[in-house]
């Protein structure tokens, strides 16, 4: 207390002090509101989205039923309205199968190379180019992909897969063209590699030092260290580095509708690596804004509502075995 | 046997083992060599793609650059002149007003994750959970949540649309980078304020959201750059226009929108104009990465000298 309130009686001290008791009372009491308000409003907007998601989709479940998952028509012609989803959801999958198949390896390679082969600090300037690089809008790879990649692919590795083995092997059968299944695969890798690298690096950075020696101890070559004392640890912990490259993969919109040739209905799915396609999310992208009813608006909320399930599915696995992970280390830390 | 005949047996076998554990050494070495090659390799398949965006970018993006381009509206499609001024002002609009809303959002559900929330555990793993699906739905799915919710109810594509569904976006990677920072806050500079007799809310506000201010603005730095690029749900929230700002309920513009609009027309002078506006949006993205290193740096130091 400051010396002037002793000149206080007893009495009025304890009115001060509670007074000022109740004034923190309140700002405590606001304070918190304002915080479980904010928690709250974060809460509230995960059900508006599955909310609004469902709401959206009620009239074309009420009219296809689930038909609207296994069909593969797609007319928005008024009065020969069909609408099915299962041609985009092979799309995504197959898009991001490719993508995954070709960025798993690569990034978990970089990411064991920058934080075990080479020196400290060449290997913070390789992770801070690839932090960059996780941070470009994906519309810049879209439009590189557009203009650029799809030649590279398209005349140095199609045009020799498909009249070499064309004939034979039914997945190169279609003649490359450049804006297909195979282009969009490729550049969904490039683009989730800087992100998957990331997480894998933090991954295997947050071993015990104690394990790579006792492996450097037994004569372990740096490869074998890596093979007998960081991967088999790691294991969980870079699948769920590669899950969330799946979700990112699979949820991209931009990049894929400008690159993967948007076919329509039957002609979605796939039959060789290089025919056109169309993904869940490219579909609703292109023809959103065209929707010619409100049946067709309700179909391709039905779409998103598929999409959001599948990558809620992904994510949520995702994070079970980070945490998993994460629970694991700090036993070991112990 | 004599002496000498072991030495010899001794010998040989010691020669022997040597053998064979420079054999297999080699082996194994070489092993570790190739490994380290296909390794290195990796890194430059990865670098020749992401390197070729950045020139790509810069090469073509330099030219369509000019006073006209940054800040007159488009011409006619398929005319040479016109820039993107709209969709300039039409980013920095929306993503402003998205980080009006959702960054204190954001801030504040950090700071219940990290301070309030041991008194009440469940709802906190419930919060975390959600934060992180949240960070996981696809942009495009949250642009159709904003369609439905803002877009049909107002009557109109509008700029509330946008900033509304880019706070979505927002928001956990906010709260996220916040609850992290703040967590880092050293628990005696807590007690030692509580000694002092300051409610728990000054305590929050002044020592722990003050001190971790470098660390909070790092998040909404992120945060920034993602939305800036985000596309795909502002097709179906601000829809473009090539006019300036016009008011809260008519649709505006955007860069990584322009970008998409420019790339799709077949005229080879509206894809220079899209490789210009990528050129502005990459660096604008590239900036503020650069700016968060520095943050992040400076936020390390700072910790560094009160613990």
């Amino acid at each position: 207390m400051p010396l002037k309130d002793s000149r206080l009686t007893h009495s009025e001290l304890v009115k001060k002090l509670d007074l000022r008791n109740k004034k923190s009372f309140f700002g405590d009491n606001f304070f918190k509101a304002l915080v479980i308000g904010a928690s709250l409003y974060t809460l509230l907007m995960v059900a508006l989205v599955l909310f609004a998601l469902t709401e959206g989709s009620i009239p074309i479940f009420v009219k296809e039923g689930f038909n609207f998952i296994t069909g593969t028509n797609w007319n928005a012609v008024e009065g020969r309205e069909s609408f099915g989803a299962l041609p985009y959801i092979i799309g995504t999958l197959v898009s991001s199968a490719i993508a995954m198949v070709i960025a798993v390896p690569i990034s978990v390679g970089i990411a064991i190379f920058i934080t075990e082969m080479i020196p400290k600090r060449l290997g913070t300037v390789l992770s801070f180019v690839v932090e960059l690089l996780a941070a470009v809008p994906s519309i810049i790879y879209g439009l590189w992909a557009l203009f650029v990649f799809r030649f590279w692919i398209r005349d140095y590795i199609e045009e020799p897969l498909h009249n070499s083995f064309g004939e034979y092997i039914s997945i190169f059968a279609r003649a490359p063209f450049g804006l297909d299944v195979f282009t969009a695969g490729i550049v969904l890798a490039i683009m989730i590699i800087p992100i998957i690298t990331a997480v894998s690096r933090e991954v295997i950075k947050a071993i015990p030092h104690s394990q790579k020696e006792a492996a450097y101890a037994l004569g372990a070559t740096r490869w074998e260290m890596v093979r007998t004392a960081i991967l088999p640890s790691s294991k969980t912990g870079l699948m769920g580095a590669s899950f969330l490259g799946l979700g990112r993969a699979i949820g991209e919109t931009m990049l894929v509708t400008l690159i993967i040739g948007n076919a329509i209905g039957l002609a979605a799915i796939p039959t060789s690596l290089f025919s056109q396609s169309q993904t869940l999310s490219s579909i609703i992208a292109n023809e959103f804004n065209e929707a010619s009813n409100d049946l067709h608006l309700s179909a391709l909320i039905g779409l998103g509502l598929v999409l959001f399930i599948i990558t809620v599915f992904i994510n949520i696995m995702a994070i079970f075995i980070i945490s998993k992970v994460s629970k694991s280390y700090s036993n070991l830390r112990e | 046997m004599s002496k000498d005949s072991i030495n010899n047996k001794n010998n040989n076998y010691k020669s022997i083992i040597h053998e064979t554990i420079t054999k297999n050494s080699s082996k194994r070495k070489m092993k570790n060599n190739l490994i380290t090659i296909l390794l290195c390799s990796f890194v430059i398949i990865a670098i020749i793609p992401l390197s070729s965006i950045l020139i790509e970018v810069f090469k073509n993006g330099v030219g369509a650059l000019s006073f006209d381009f940054l800040f007159h509206p488009p011409g006619s499609i398929g005319s040479q002149g016109g820039g993107v001024g709209p969709a300039i002002q039409g980013t920095l609009l929306v993503v402003g007003f998205a980080t009006i809303i959702g960054a204190p959002v954001g801030i504040l559900a950090g700071v219940f994750l990290s301070e309030y929330s041991s008194s009440s555990r469940i709802f906190a793993y419930f919060l975390r959970l959600f934060n992180d699906v949240l960070t996981g739905i696809p942009s495009i799915v949250i642009g159709i949540v904003g369609y439905i919710t803002i877009v049909l109810t107002l009557g109109s594509f509008s700029i509330v649309a946008g900033a509304f569904v880019l706070s979505i976006i927002m928001i956990p990677i906010v709260a996220r980078v916040s609850e992290e920072t703040l967590k880092l806050v050293p628990n005696t500079l807590r007690e030692a304020a509580y000694g002092l007799g300051l409610p728990k809310w000054k305590v929050v506000w002044h020592i722990v959201i003050k001190g971790s201010k470098s660390g909070i603005l790092t998040g909404i730095v992120l945060a920034i750059s993602r939305i800036a690029g985000e596309t795909a749900p502002l097709i179906m929230t601000i829809l473009g226009t090539s006019l300036f700002f016009g008011g809260f309920n008519s649709p505006v513009d955007a860069l990584p929108l322009r970008i998409w609009r420019l790339a799709s027309q077949p005229y080879p002078s509206a894809h220079e104009q899209g490789w210009g506006a990528a050129l502005l949006l990459i660096l604008l993205v590239l900036s503020l990465s650069i700016a968060l290193r520095m943050f992040a740096q400076k936020r390390s130091i700072t910790f560094k000298s009160t613990t």
